[in-house]
């Protein structure tokens, strides 16, 4: 059973409870992706209640709101949430979006302007004084805060994380 | 001329022949999975742009002439382009949070993401499709709406396995399966061009594989809906006729508030069974849409 223990490109492999349950070396943990999003951005633990998460290659987290015993063959399973390759972990635009409205820190606010520029894919600079790394950007639609994504805060500027394919110049 | 040969089906032949030559609506669907109905028409009129609702699915907007792609509603995942009636099979489907759903036949994703919300984004939604192309516009689809209790497969629906979810069988399935796409004319002028009834007899045994793998892999007293966007008989009432014959199943009536005709009990000196009439038939003058077929089974009993 060698190959459950190492990430294999195309496979799902479950994310361990804890890092003291893992086999994959440097395979993030579930009590680590719970800690990150209540840490870096206020995400209570109980969104992710009755999640199961998943990495499939190396540095991909999956969140599925359900859970299956044996995922081998499938395409997907539920949404791309978490890039933790890198020393700091990045939600996904889509993650943004979706669980972003519970976050209660390192949410950066932007104005029309901005806003517009920002999911056109350029680096703007709003007022910030808080951490620098990766942050929560939103803006108001229809009389509230929405999430747009994520983006980079570093020097004194935003820089969009919005991807290519998903950057629109608003009407 | 493709649709001289629907002439005996139709009650107004003009008005259906006048309304294929006209441009179709843009519609989109409220995706109330990331908001309500309400904020999405806030965000729409803020944004300049003018709609009516459906009258008979309440998430449905009819907008004005211009795309909403570049809107902030849009670009949030709030809105999801889709033709009117296409929306009628998830409706009828009626899935309900928890449960297990399977959508054979799913890209580019516009049903599985209506089912997707429609079950609160919980449960099982299996999605399947036997394109990878068109699988990849699925799954960007579903997580811009923010979808997260999809499994995506790769296979063909034909011989679909439940291996991977432990044998169990699904709740529902929406069997919404490849056509000739005569319906669609309003939306693509050259639907016709490569039509001819060799396609169409090819891809009714298609279509009758396709649904008995789903009426097998549904439990007993589950419910399995199936939908084309096409007139042709042969892949709509001979299709369910024959499938009647081969699997545990029965037609059963279902009510919509859209104008729709029965099912057709014969064609071409063909006789089906007369539950078929409990599917409908929806003809784009009927409601000024596309045209479609839908049909709701039970399973055993």
């Amino acid at each position: 059973m060698s190959d459950h223990r190492e990430n294999v490109s195309h496979r799902f492999d479950r994310v361990p409870e804890t890092a003291a349950d893992r086999e994959v070396e440097g395979r993030p943990s579930r009590a680590a992706v719970l800690d990150f999003w209540e840490e870096r951005f206020g995400v209570p633990r109980d969104v992710f209640e009755g999640y199961s998460f998943w990495e499939k290659g190396s540095g991909k987290l999956w969140a599925f709101a359900g859970d299956v015993s044996a995922p081998t063959e499938v395409e997907a399973l539920g949404m791309t949430f978490l890039r933790v390759r890198q020393e700091h972990w990045k939600p996904t635009t889509d993650a943004a979006q979706r669980f972003g409205p519970h976050a209660t820190k390192n949410v950066v606010h932007l104005e029309e302007d901005l806003a517009r520029r920002f999911v056109a894919g350029e680096t703007v600079d709003p007022e910030w004084d808080g951490d620098w790394g990766y942050l929560v950007v939103t803006h108001d639609l229809a009389g509230n805060p929405a999430p747009l994504g994520v983006g980079l805060y570093l020097y004194d500027e935003l820089r969009s994380q919005i991807p290519k394919g998903r950057r629109r110049a608003i009407d | 001329m493709v649709l001289e040969r629907y002439e005996p089906l139709v009650d107004d032949y003009e008005a259906f022949r006048a309304a294929c030559e006209r441009p179709l609506p843009s519609v989109v669907r409220v995706n109330t999975i990331k908001t309500t109905v309400s904020r999405a028409t806030d965000a729409l009129a803020e944004g300049g742009y003018e709609f009516e609702r459906a009258d008979w699915l309440p998430e449905l907007l009819r907008l004005d002439s211009r795309r909403p792609g570049t809107s902030w509603p849009y670009f949030h995942g709030w809105l999801y382009g889709q033709e009117e009636v296409s929306a009628l099979p998830a409706v009828v489907c009626d899935p309900h949070p928890g449960e297990r759903v399977f959508d054979p036949c799913a890209a580019p994703g516009s049903k599985t993401t209506q089912l997707a919300a429609r079950m609160d984004d919980t449960g099982t939604l299996v999605a399947n499709d036997s394109n990878l192309g068109r699988l990849s516009a699925l799954r960007s689809n579903a997580e811009r709406c923010g979808v997260t209790n999809l499994v995506v497969t790769h296979g063909d629906a034909r011989n679909f396995s439940l291996k991977p979810f432990d044998g169990e069988p699904f709740d529902r399935a929406l069997v919404d399966v490849p056509c000739s796409c005569e319906g669609t004319i309003r939306k693509n002028p050259d639907a016709f061009d490569d039509w001819n009834l060799g396609h169409v007899r090819s891809v009714s045994g298609i279509q009758r594989a396709i649904l008995r793998r789903a009426v097998q892999v549904t439990r007993e007293g589950g419910t399995v809906v199936y939908s084309t966007c096409t007139f042709a008989p042969e892949e709509n009432e001979a299709v369910l006729d024959a499938v009647l014959g081969e699997e545990d199943c029965r037609l059963v009536p279902f009510e919509v508030d859209l104008e729709t005709r029965p099912g057709v009990t014969e064609w071409d000196g063909e006789r089906f069974d007369g539950s078929v009439r409990h599917a409908k038939r929806v003809y784009p003058h009927l409601n000024d849409t596309g045209g479609f077929f839908c049909a709701k089974l039970e399973v055993g009993a």
